[in-house]
């Protein structure tokens, strides 16, 4: 399969939210290029006809009652671990302009 | 130390207090840094409830008074949960996990949390923030990953088991290098309800111990169904007892790349068996030789979903920025160490429209090919074998430059867990310089049961 460019590397690190220095980025793009070389050997794996496995329980559809279930959590506990909040809420920057 | 060595203390009249005091003063000596932090407090007051209970002649569950570690990764009171990650340096978790509650409900008493690669992306817990994990038997080399803190813990004696999870061979892997036992039970017969995610779909908690009946009572007081983890399900808790396994070596685990010292000792337990009369054969899968590559693709899509969650905003590390965009970008570009970046990158990528159908989905119909594979070797045998590693633990620092030489340490262990299947690993004799080496037996899904017995029997023969 193709090889990565810089670019590349540039734009999956702002889909993925990361920022990545030209340095960061270059020594990405082969260690990216090698795994990837090392996936692509699927293509030698016949598959045709056959359906994907994406879990393995065979379980679907878990259902449960629609009731509140108390899990003895407060408010003040889970906002223990939150670094920027006012009067019980999280605060973040302003979105809209 | 096993559990049964703590229950002899208990039975000479040691008091809950003392043994667990006992085993944190052994964990603040932890020559290997394989503790990241003792829960003193915590444990201390649970030691002088049960002393307490004792006292009264209660009964207090299969798990009295036995001190543990867990895994960094797996949610506790009194405690960080870090993952060994920057990103969760600090986290202090609201809940505790079920598998602590349901330790904690058979009497077992949590001292403190082990080192990890951070969030167990890694297979020598090199990547971890707090630095490396040392081995148990040689300080230069490695732990093994991504549970190399409680593997190593274990094998030093700090307590008789540990808590790890197991994606790709995260239990197995770090076992097998510090010569304990490590037990990957069936994907979803173990909750993960308070588990840090890494990926979905084969990750599994299970016991690191040095005998397999450890193993199994931790097992049987963890698993089963539970409401807060709707992917649980239930293992077969009584099959036909298998007397003779029939043995199935896998051809494939002793191809190419296999250690010299790892073939022998695996060699001297196929003819141990076959002269203690077990039935041992050869058995092919083709496909499994491409595994890794499946493992490879399938493990970064799951666990750059998962770690979305990670954003500087509801908890974790926080960088200031310019936008809310800017923050996350910030705080995730902080939090992050390489190896999770890189893997979150691949993730992407693979899940990216243009590349989907070729790499992700290819490799869940490769997962369905290597499933089948394993169908058809369990009408001919009962258990699998094959070592758990391809060599034994290697110098620290080896393989930190070359992420995918770093994976193929996991190329024995990767294939069961596409599968969801219970698998094991056992010491089974040693190398160059004392260096510990581990046998892996696979079972079919869900027969955990059958593995466990099949490993007792193992484990007497290798022992005799």
């Amino acid at each position: 399969m193709s090889s990565i460019s810089i670019e590349d590397v540039k734009k999956l690190a702002k889909l993925s939210a990361l920022t990545i220095s030209d340095t960061e980025a270059d020594a990405l793009r082969n260690q990216l290029d090698e795994i990837l070389g090392f996936v692509s050997k699927l293509s030698e794996v016949n598959t045709l006809g056959i359906e994907p496995t994406y879990q393995v329980t065979g379980l679907s559809n878990v259902m449960r009652e629609d009731e509140v279930v108390d899990y003895g959590l407060d408010r003040d506990a889970l906002l223990r671990n939150t670094p920027n909040q006012q009067d019980g809420q999280i605060k973040v920057k302003r979105v809209i302009e | 130390m096993t559990i049964s060595d703590i229950r002899q203390m208990y039975e000479k009249g040691t008091t809950v207090r003392e043994v667990v005091t006992e085993a944190i003063n052994r964990a603040r000596k932890d020559q290997n840094s394989a503790v990241l932090e003792v829960i003193e407090a915590r444990a201390l007051e649970r030691a002088d409830e049960l002393d307490a209970r004792i006292k009264k002649n209660e009964t207090i569950g299969r798990l009295a008074g036995v001190p543990f570690l867990a895994k960094d990764n797996i949610l506790t009171y009194d405690s960080k949960t870090t993952a060994s990650s920057h990103m969760l340096e600090n986290f202090e978790a609201p809940f505790q996990a079920t598998v602590i509650e349901r330790l904690e409900a058979e009497g077992a008493i949590c001292i403190g949390k082990t080192n990890l690669d951070s969030f167990a992306h890694g297979g020598s817990t090199e990547n971890s923030y707090f630095g490396p994990t040392s081995n148990a038997v040689d300080k230069k080399r490695v732990a093994g990953g991504s549970s190399g803190g409680s593997a190593t813990a274990v094998a030093a004696g700090i307590v008789p088991f540990a808590l790890g999870t197991d994606t790709g061979g995260s239990i197995r892997q770090p076992a097998s290098y510090n010569g304990v036992v490590g037990l990957k039970p069936s994907y979803g017969s173990v909750s993960r309800y308070g588990v840090v995610a890494m990926a979905s779909s084969t990750d599994v908690v299970g016991p690191i111990t040095t005998n397999t009946e450890d193993a199994e009572l931790v097992l049987n007081c963890m698993a089963g169904v539970d409401e807060r983890d709707s992917t649980t399900i239930k293992i077969e808790k009584t099959t036909p007892e298998l007397k003779k396994p029939r043995f199935g070596v896998i051809k494939e685990g002793l191809g190419e790349g296999i250690d010299p010292d790892v073939r022998r000792c695996t060699d001297n337990l196929i003819e141990s068996l076959r002269n203690n009369d077990y039935e041992v054969g050869e058995v092919s899968l083709p496909t499994s030789p491409y595994a890794l590559a499946v493992y490879y693709i399938i493990v970064p899509a799951e666990l750059s979903s998962n770690l979305a969650r990670y954003d500087g905003i509801k908890y974790g590390t926080q960088k200031t920025g310019d936008s809310l965009q800017a923050v996350y970008e910030n705080s995730r570009s902080e939090g992050f160490m390489d190896e999770n970046k890189r893997r979150i990158l691949i993730g992407n990528y693979v899940l990216s429209s243009g590349y989907y159908d070729a790499y992700y989905h290819k490799a869940q119909a490769v997962r369905t090919v290597i499933i089948r594979e394993y169908e058809e070797a369990f009408e001919k045998y009962d258990i699998l074998l094959s070592p758990t590693a391809p060599t034994p633990a290697f110098k620290l620092g080896k393989n930190v430059s070359d992420p995918l030489k770093m994976y193929l340490t996991d190329i024995l262990t990767v294939p069961p867990s596409l599968a969801g299947l219970p698998a094991i690993s056992l010491p089974n004799g040693t190398g160059q310089n004392n260096l510990p080496i581990g046998i892996q037996l696979v079972a079919p899904y869900r027969l955990d049961v059958n593995l466990i017995n099949a490993a007792k029997l193992v484990e007497e023969v290798i022992n005799r």
